[in-house]
């Protein structure tokens, strides 16, 4: 029931908005559909945790083997409940962001949710493929409407691209269905499917293309840059916050597992893009004056992480990879949620026409920087353990040759990491006031209370991550379990 | 059968409320209620009620794709005389013999899509294409819709001698005109060089009824200087008619022989899919890209024709389904525009929301996004092609241009809904019983993505 709910309630709601009369009613409505949705994901961790409320299936499309399958695992906790706390902080920080019909736009914002919750939650390949669509259509329309000013050339790429990588995608899952001796959608037929080595490697492939454009793993991530750019900050959080972990999700749950074999062969190829990936869009950063395409690049380079991380296979970097989705969800929502005080205040992000801020707004700058602080992973933030994991993994890796080279170079993103948010900081924060800026004021209260849960969040997962890692622990097992393939390729 | 009697007849009928009906409405009534009637007898004939009875030789088989088929057709049709049928008025004068045209190309279609004999498959499609050729120049005074008319004659003439040629051929080597028969000596020995022939003949000329290339030249043309009204009809009734009849021909003549013609067919659908959403691609008028759309949407369609199984048959099914409704309902909202380029629908979400959320329903179809019932459709042909187990560069071939299209169809939505225009989008009067129609057609576009079993579940149960 839990399941069904985290996907019904957004939904609903979502469809609901849509008839609401004004932009006052649309915000509290949307405000409390989505701490509603997190009242759910928070009481399915807690006092629900028992199977019978996790699972969900009912019959859908049985002539074609697929069924309404949806059940929320470990990894499913997690993602689901980022997803579930990322709205209702969002729509707190953008209390005072006006849109033109504003209904419509909290209409779209929740029904992304609901897709994307029914991709974290789907049993089921072809579900998997519905919601993974559906949420990327309200995207579409929320970034063409209220983005900026070259949106509509922007976001055009950015559905075309993800469209194609997705249907890529319903071919590869289509492939494993007509070769699956169970010729059926659901999860389990995918896990046994007993595809041959090439025909792996053609799943591989064509499933990989749709994850990698979603995350972005280099070379395809051109089109995030200018859609984090373009898109209303409300949406760019969500995007960068949550959307992107499809696709390590789907790397997780929908590739490493199927294609065990083919993931193997071709893991240190990712890797080797990711690491390239990572170190590119760390030094672009570097160079960057536009503080949303900072974070941008910023965001690319620590989803490179994920990727090497996941492909290393080991429950040190699963681990580090499940709490990291969510960790890093977190942390750039923070800082987005800055950049759009910023922008709504002084209407620029470029950092070379700001300064002083720390003392015109102080609280504000105490939130950025411990939100920059976790974003370069010092000890005692969320991203920390993360992150350290996820390097312990890399480093100790059993399935590459080259897990020295990827941990060394990998390992200096983060000082490159450290380069760029510090003179983000340094630039923005510090230093001597100008006109623009001399009239700066601190942050309101909406913004305080989302800071402030942002930053508890920190340091909780910085103190405690175990929370996080008892909840994945089964599902990090199984999918190590599934893709184990040194017994298969000694045979 | 049912439908072909009563669609021959109410066809007679409605050539003769011209002379005696003075009323636009009343005449317009009449076609309605004519083809909610063809509609209803076709459902008693799936429910086993036969109005008439007689011996027609095992020239005609009404199976239950057939009967499926005319139950899709019929349904489509009447959908598109709802919306449309008041615009037909402003074609020209002769507006009872219009629905007496569209009524014999219902009975042609119920022809070709139950043949067994190659005779009947010729009659049927010369039934759909004469009134097809008439309704193409029927704005006499456009020279347009003039040229249309004749080079569709001229072109169509060319290819229906080449499927009289075809079934020479055939009925030469095996004496006989019934698909059974043609199908049966093959197995064993060589396959004849005359059938062979023949049977190519017969491919041309189907593919250039359905426009697929390279013989798709005569459709953008066609399609877009005939009356608006008249290539809703030709670009989504008529082509899933010609589709069926090509692939119950193709399964029930020379099925067995597949593998001679297999690769044959997946040229033709490569280069169908790319001529259609390339050219797509570089259209500035919103009817001759759908134009092209259609020609896109018939390389997919090929699919079937390629992989030949129970899924692609099926599937099919369900595809003509999906693209005529969502097809339908465009023209619907076209056919009320001034201004047929894309930039005629700038702004028009402003203007007129419903009909904007409709139409957007009906592009996400024709793209294939998931939910609504192109996406299913085409999942079907993917699933189909790829049940065959060979040539899985077709099929990425396929879904490459599948992202092609989205790029048309959405040029479409970004008019509607981020651009702004100061200019009525809307020329014509929009009545609430249309845009109640739209809303019902939309549903049901959702509804066959949702539950496509409402569909399929007649060829089991």
């Amino acid at each position: 029931m839990i399941a069904f709910l985290l996907i019904l309630v957004p939904l609903v709601t979502g469809l609901a908005a849509f008839f609401l009369k004004n932009e006052k009613t649309a915000k509290t409505w949307s405000l409390l559909a989505a701490l509603a949705t997190l009242a759910i994901a928070v009481a399915g961790l807690t006092l629900y945790k028992d199977a019978q409320y996790l699972e969900f299936n009912a019959a859908w499309m049985s002539t074609l083997g697929s069924s309404f399958a949806i059940k929320v695992d470990g990894m499913g906790q997690v993602v689901c409940l980022l997803n579930a706390v990322a709205y209702p902080v969002v729509f707190l920080a953008t209390w005072k962001t006006h849109y033109n019909k504003a209904k419509n736009f909290y209409g779209l914002m929740l029904l992304a949710q609901a897709g994307m919750m029914g991709v974290f939650l789907s049993m089921d390949a072809l579900l998997f493929y519905f919601f993974w669509e559906l949420a990327l259509v309200p995207m579409y329309f929320l970034c063409s409407i209220w983005g900026g000013e070259r949106r509509i050339r922007i976001t055009f790429k950015f559905f075309i691209y993800t469209f194609l990588g997705s249907i890529l995608m319903l071919v590869g899952i289509l492939y494993v269905y007509a070769k699956s001796p169970m010729h059926s959608f659901s999860i389990n037929s995918f896990y046994h499917n007993g595809l041959s080595f090439p025909e792996q490697q053609v799943v591989f492939w064509l499933m990989f293309a749709a994850f990698a454009i979603k995350m972005p793993i280099f070379p395809f991530h051109t089109w995030q840059p200018d859609t984090y750019e373009q898109a209303p900050t409300a949406t760019t959080m969500i995007l960068s916050g949550v959307m992107v972990k499809m696709g390590v999700f789907g790397l997780l749950r929908w590739l490493l597992p199927v294609v065990p074999v083919a993931a193997f062969q071709w893991g240190d190829v990712v890797t080797s893009m990711a690491v390239i990936g990572m170190i590119y869009a760390s030094l672009i950063a570097i160079r960057q004056d536009d503080l949303k395409r900072l974070v941008a690049y910023s965001s690319i380079a620590h989803m490179g992480l994920m990727a090497a991380a996941i492909f290393s296979e080991n429950t040190s970097s699963v681990q580090g990879v499940m709490i990291q989705m969510f960790n890093h969800g977190i942390n750039i929502i923070g800082l987005w949620i800055v950049v759009e005080i910023i922008e709504r205040q002084f209407g620029t992000r470029k950092i070379s026409q700001l300064g002083g801020l720390a003392q015109k707004a102080p609280a504000m700058a105490m939130f950025l920087v411990v939100v920059a602080l976790a974003n370069l992973a010092l000890p005692l933030t969320n991203a920390f353990p993360g992150e350290f994991l996820m390097f312990n993994g890399i480093f100790n890796s059993m399935v590459t040759q080259y897990n020295i080279v990827f941990t060394v170079l990998a390992g200096t993103t983060i000082i490159l990491a450290a380069v760029y948010t510090l003179n983000m900081i340094r630039k923005v924060f510090y230093g001597a006031t100008n006109e623009l800026t001399n009239a700066a004021v601190d942050i309101s209260r909406n913004e305080k209370l989302a800071l402030a849960l942002i930053v508890v969040l920190i340091f909780w997962m910085g103190v405690y991550p175990q929370s996080l890692l008892n909840i994945t622990q089964e599902t990090t097992d199984l999918i190590l379990r599934k893709a184990d393939v040194l017994p298969l390729l000694k045979k | 059968m049912n439908v072909l009697i009563v669609s021959a007849l109410w066809g007679v009928l409605m050539m003769f409320t011209g002379a005696f009906l003075k009323s636009n409405a009343t005449v317009r009534f009449l076609a309605i209620t004519g083809m909610l009637a063809l509609v209803v007898v076709n459902i008693l004939e799936m429910k086993g009620i036969h109005l008439v009875d007689f011996n027609i030789k095992d020239m005609m088989e009404f199976d239950r794709t057939s009967l499926l088929f005319i139950a899709v057709a019929t349904i489509s049709s009447l959908i598109y005389l709802l919306l449309s049928a008041a615009d037909m008025e402003r074609v020209g004068k002769y507006y009872s013999e219009y629905f007496a045209l569209l009524f014999f190309i219902i009975c042609g279609i119920t022809l070709t899509s139950s043949f067994r004999s190659l005779l009947v498959l010729f009659l049927g499609i010369e039934i759909i294409s004469i009134p097809l050729y008439i309704l193409t120049g029927s704005d006499k005074r456009n020279l347009k819709s003039n040229e249309a008319a004749l080079k569709y004659f001229l072109l169509g003439s060319f290819s229906t001698g080449l499927m009289l040629m075809g079934i020479t051929l055939i009925y030469g080597t095996i004496g006989s005109f019934d698909t059974l028969m043609i199908s049966k000596p093959t197995e064993g020995g060589p396959t004849s060089v005359l059938l062979i022939a023949g049977m190519l003949l017969l491919m041309f000329s189907m593919a250039f009824k359905a426009s697929v290339a390279p013989f798709h030249f005569w459709t953008p043309d066609v399609y877009d200087g005939a009356p608006t009204v008249f290539t809703s009809f030709m670009a989504t009734v008529v082509k899933a008619a010609v589709f069926i009849a090509f692939i119950r021909l193709f399964s029930d003549a020379f099925g067995n022989i597949q593998p001679q013609w297999q690769l044959f067919v997946a040229i033709l659908t490569v280069a169908t899919l790319f001529i259609g959403n390339i050219t797509a691609v570089f259209q500035q008028s919103v009817k001759r890209m759908l134009a092209y759309s259609s020609i896109a949407q018939a390389g997919f369609m090929m699919l079937s024709l390629y992989s030949m199984n129970g899924d692609a048959k099926e599937g099919l099914m369900l595809y003509v389904a999906a693209y005529s409704l969502a097809t339908i309902g465009i023209f619907a909202v076209l056919i009320k525009m001034s201004d047929y380029t894309f930039h005629g629908f700038n702004g028009f979400a402003k203007q007129q929301p419903l009909l904007a959320a409709t139409t957007t329903i009906f592009l996400l179809s024709l793209a294939g996004i998931p939910l609504t019932g192109g996406f299913i459709a085409k999942f079907y042909m993917l699933k189909a092609a790829l049940g065959t187990g060979q040539h899985l560069w077709l099929v990425i071939f396929a879904v490459l241009m599948a992202a092609v299209s989205v790029y048309y169809y959405f040029r479409v939505i970004q008019a509607m809904y981020f651009k702004e225009s100061e200019i009525q989008a809307i020329a014509f009067h929009i009545s609430p019983a249309f845009k109640w129609t739209l809303v019902i057609l939309a549903g049901l576009v959702i509804l066959l993505g949702v539950f496509p079993e409402l569909l399929l579940n007649y060829y089991y149960f």
